[in-house]
């Protein structure tokens, strides 16, 4: 890998492959990042599982998060531990008007036409808010829990990252429970099998599209909401968050939310390591890279059927 | 017995010879050249319906809609400006081999991806497009994220560079010949029903003895060579070339959005695509300058979310559906007129 | 001479036995009629033998040859070319360039081909259709479609399954002419089919199926009078009545 200008020289590499805290450290980063990975894709996986539509314009209902977050905690001050309410229920919004404008029409059309529509509402938003809040990195200073950390021997665990992953937890094990032991829960995996056979039986099939985009735009609002306490707010951070994203979804399978949740993982992990062990730049190539190497063994993902 | 298809062939011929004609003899119009601007943006509209056509023939008619398109655009242009800026010759060795190798990787990649479908393949597409992207940032042979800058060289054919837009101009229109001419052959050819036959149906293609697999590869493996000649025409028009400027995701997505835009599996649909987009977004850019980054692509935006859900046949459809009805009002008798 | 051979044909979908081993032969220039009550297995049978299928054991050869395990196009090629129970229309595609997608197996310049498809087009009564797209045919006209590009694609073995499933009495008469028309310019059929009256004066010989087991292969009129049959699947009443209508035929 010569060509490629590895950044760490051999001997300090045996170093650090030595050492087993740098190991974990790496190990514990990875799976933070991963939870994060998880809650972002849950959402996506929701719609993909029900409605075999991919929301191209994931990403940016993320970025949309993350700004709703930022102007709060900018303008009137309010901590983004508050702010992820605000950001969850307006990307809830959000998803709602997408199913109600855009993606109910798509309904019938070639399986790609959501997706070709929702990546000109991702156009769309993304240049939308390129045009009205610059390009500009913006970070919000002063935020409870700030660049806190837990030092557990010589480990190191942000606070923040480390709230997220509850956060994540909770929301992806709340989602779960919602589809897996509820009355609307059945009425969506009835919808999903068969949806003529659903409408036969009563269930009102728009009303759980739409509350479906309403509830995966809430999960990818409530990260979008938290983020800015740790990340730089910007027009393009969304686009890559959504790739991640996909690839989770289809990585996990089919909408199998316990499958993207494992993926989530497997990618924060995989992504850390390989940005550590091989060099930063590689991370993302090492994460795509799995997800072709899965596909090419498993076509429909880890848990797909 | 008389075949109404290949009377309707010719007629569509002949149009398309005018056409080119037309655009030909359209610099020598006094006063035309003389706008560079005006130049610039005609210049687009024939490279970007090349780039969109190259794509329609894997994603338009044989149904595998590939985000990934950028990749095999970037191998070309890097092939070019290798040659050019690392090896101090002619393009034309690094043209051959850029489009050999995007032959190569197509073909290469094609094979986990042509076992994949619908969204799957998609967003192997995407993956395959991120890590091109990032391999070619940090690549030094190649540039890496810098990329390569055209030194001052001499214009003409050896060099494949101008100092004019008149010979970009026709530079860009010999491109857009030979991918649309391609097109053109292969679709009167078997070949080319065979590819819409397994983007219609693959089982039923196999059932009538089309080997799709090998169909689908073949079509891939056109596609990605051109798209990659396209790509030479974009590094020698721009003089450099970086990887985010070729291999990007937008990119990617460039070449779909035209080809949907227009009408996807269609001869006509690349062009009507890239006329009304490239336009709108050189008019606005430089109607709004830096002040209004973005509104080009807000308008796009609303464009392809409209078009999806109004009219999935493109602007080709809405044609179409016009000239249907007329022919409706006129009677049968109107069914003879209007080729495209 | 057999063209085509089955032996001890076996497929299973996990515990689910769909053919047991399922041995008859079709002899050149004949046609056969497969019949059974639904579920039993005749349509998986068309899949292994056209190749959609792998089959679990057993062998299948064609004019002399093991086709057993071949892809669908590779049997295609080499002369077996089936048809679809439930019609699969290119949708997109005209009528007639539907059809030339068949005559392209057997012709490679554009001129023989043309003519190969209007030739196929005009036997099955779709000229007044072939500019129409073929996703906005009739049922019937698909599955007239379905039988043009088969018999496009020039097959010295032609399967056809349920073509006439769901067609009233006149376009199955229709249906039959054509097929009669195939019988003499010498193609061999093999014919999956629910309508018995269309199936049973046509057929050279019969084989029935009941539940992936071959229980008869027969001449037709020996089939109406075998008791396992007319048990499992034809019920004594149509028996009864085709008893009569040959002795009335008869005298």
């Amino acid at each position: 890998m010569g060509a490629f200008g590895s950044p760490i020289h051999c001997s300090q590499r045996l170093l650090f492959v030595h050492s087993m805290e740098t190991v974990l450290q790496v190990l514990i980063d990875g799976i933070l990042s991963g939870l994060l990975y998880a809650l972002v894709a849950a959402g996506l996986c929701l719609i993909w599982g029900v409605m075999d539509v991919i929301n191209f314009a994931h990403g940016e209902f993320l970025m949309v998060a993350m700004y709703v977050s930022y102007w709060l905690g900018f303008l009137a001050g309010v901590d983004p531990l508050v702010s992820v309410l605000a950001a969850g229920a307006f990307v809830f919004l959000l998803g709602v008007l997408t199913y109600q404008l855009i993606v109910k029409y798509t309904v019938g059309k070639p399986p790609l036409a959501a997706l070709l529509a929702t990546f000109g509402l991702a156009m769309l938003i993304k240049n939308f808010c390129l045009n009205r809040f610059s390009p500009n990195f913006r970070i919000l200073s002063d935020t409870w829990l700030g660049d806190k950390t837990y030092h557990l021997g010589e480990l190191i665990i942000p606070i923040p990252q480390l709230v997220t992953g509850i956060i994540a937890l909770l929301v992806i094990g709340l989602v779960y429970a919602l589809i897996n032991s509820t009355r609307f829960g059945w009425a969506v995996q009835a919808t999903a099998m068969d949806k003529e056979a659903a409408e036969l039986m009563g269930i009102n099939t728009e009303r759980i599209y739409l509350l479906i985009f309403g509830i995966g735009g809430a999960c990818v609002g409530i990260a979008g909401g938290i983020m800015p306490t740790y990340l730089a707010v910007h027009p393009e951070v969304g686009s890559l968050f959504g790739l991640i994203a996909f690839i989770c979804v289809a990585m996990g399978g089919f909408g199998s939310i316990p499958g993207a949740l494992f993926a989530g993982l497997l990618v924060g992990v995989v992504e850390s390591f390989a940005g550590f062990y091989i060099a930063p730049v590689f991370k993302y190539v090492a994460v795509f890279g799995l997800y072709l190497a899965v596909v090419a063994f498993r076509r429909k993902g880890l848990f797909g059927w | 017995m008389v075949n109404p298809t290949k009377n309707r062939i010719f007629g569509k011929d002949a149009v398309w010879l005018l056409f080119i004609a037309v655009v030909a003899v359209l610099p020598l119009v006094p006063g035309f050249a003389d706008n560079s601007f005006r130049m610039h943006v005609f210049i687009l509209i024939l490279l970007y319906a090349s780039m969109a056509q190259a794509w329609n023939i894997l994603g338009g008619y044989c149904g595998q809609v590939s985000f990934g398109h950028s990749v095999f655009f970037g191998i070309g242009a890097y092939g070019a400006a290798m040659a050019l800026v690392t090896y101090g010759t002619a393009p034309w060795p690094g043209i051959l081999i850029g489009m050999a190798a995007a032959g190569l990787v197509a073909v290469v990649i094609s094979y986990p991806c042509f076992k994949l479908s619908g969204h799957y393949f998609a967003i192997a597409t995407f993956a395959i497009v991120e890590i091109f992207f990032r391999m070619f940032q940090v690549w030094d042979w190649i540039g890496g994220a810098i990329g390569l800058d055209y030194p001052v060289i001499e214009e003409g054919l050896w060099n494949l560079v101008w100092y004019s837009k008149t010979g970009y101009y026709y530079f860009a229109l010999i491109l857009f010949v030979i991918v649309f001419g391609v097109v053109r052959w292969l679709e009167g050819h078997r070949f080319g029903y065979y590819m819409k036959a397994v983007r219609e149906g693959q089982e039923t293609a196999e059932s009538l003895g089309v080997n799709s697999a090998m169909v689908k590869l073949t079509a891939m493996a056109i596609s990605a060579v051109l798209t990659a000649l396209c790509g030479v025409f974009f590094v020698q028009y721009n003089l450099r070339v970086d990887p985010s400027m070729v291999i990007s995701l937008d990119m990617a997505m460039k070449f779909v959005l035209i080809t949907i835009l227009g009408g996807a599996g269609t001869l006509l649909g690349p062009l009507a695509g890239a006329a009304v987009l490239i336009p709108l977004q050189e008019y606005t850019r430089a109607f709004w300058g830096g002040l209004g980054g973005g509104i080009d692509l807000i308008i796009f935006g609303l464009i392809i979310i409209l078009m999806v859900i109004k009219q999935p046949a493109g602007i080709v459809g809405i044609f179409q559906g016009i000239r249907q009805r007329i022919a409706k009002a006129r009677g049968k008798g109107g069914a003879e007129i209007g080729t495209p | 001479m057999a063209l085509l051979e089955l032996n001890e044909v076996t497929m299973k979908f996990g515990e689910l036995v769909a053919n047991d081993r399922v041995s008859f032969t079709v002899e050149a220039g004949s046609i056969v009629g497969l019949i059974g009550p639904n579920g039993a297995g005749k349509t998986t049978l068309f899949n292994c033998i056209s190749g959609l299928y792998k089959p679990f054991s057993g062998r299948i050869s064609f004019d002399g040859k093991d086709i057993t395990g071949l892809t669908p196009y590779q049997i295609a090629r080499k002369g077996a070319v089936r048809t679809f129970q439930v019609v699969r229309p290119l949708k997109e595609m005209t009528v007639f360039d539907n059809v030339l997608v068949g005559a392209f197996l057997k012709c490679h310049d554009n001129k023989t081909a043309f003519e190969k498809a209007a030739e196929c087009i005009r036997l099955c009564e779709l000229t007044p259709f072939q500019d129409k797209l073929a996703g906005g045919l009739p049922i019937a006209g698909k599955k007239r479609l379905e039988m043009a590009r088969a018999l496009a694609a020039g097959p010295k073995l032609l399967m056809l399954d349920e073509v006439m499933a769901g067609l009233t009495s006149t376009e199955v008469k229709a249906a039959v002419e054509v097929i009669l028309r195939l019988k003499d310019s010498g193609i061999t059929m093999m014919i999956v089919e629910h309508v018995m009256e269309a199936i049973m004066p046509i057929a050279d010989k019969v084989v029935v199926l009941d539940s992936g087991l071959k229980i008869a292969e027969d001449a037709p009129e020996r089939i109406v009078n075998d008791d396992k049959v007319i048990e499992a699947y034809l019920g004594a009443k149509y028996s009864q009545r085709m008893k009569e209508q040959r002795s009335g035929a008869g005298g």
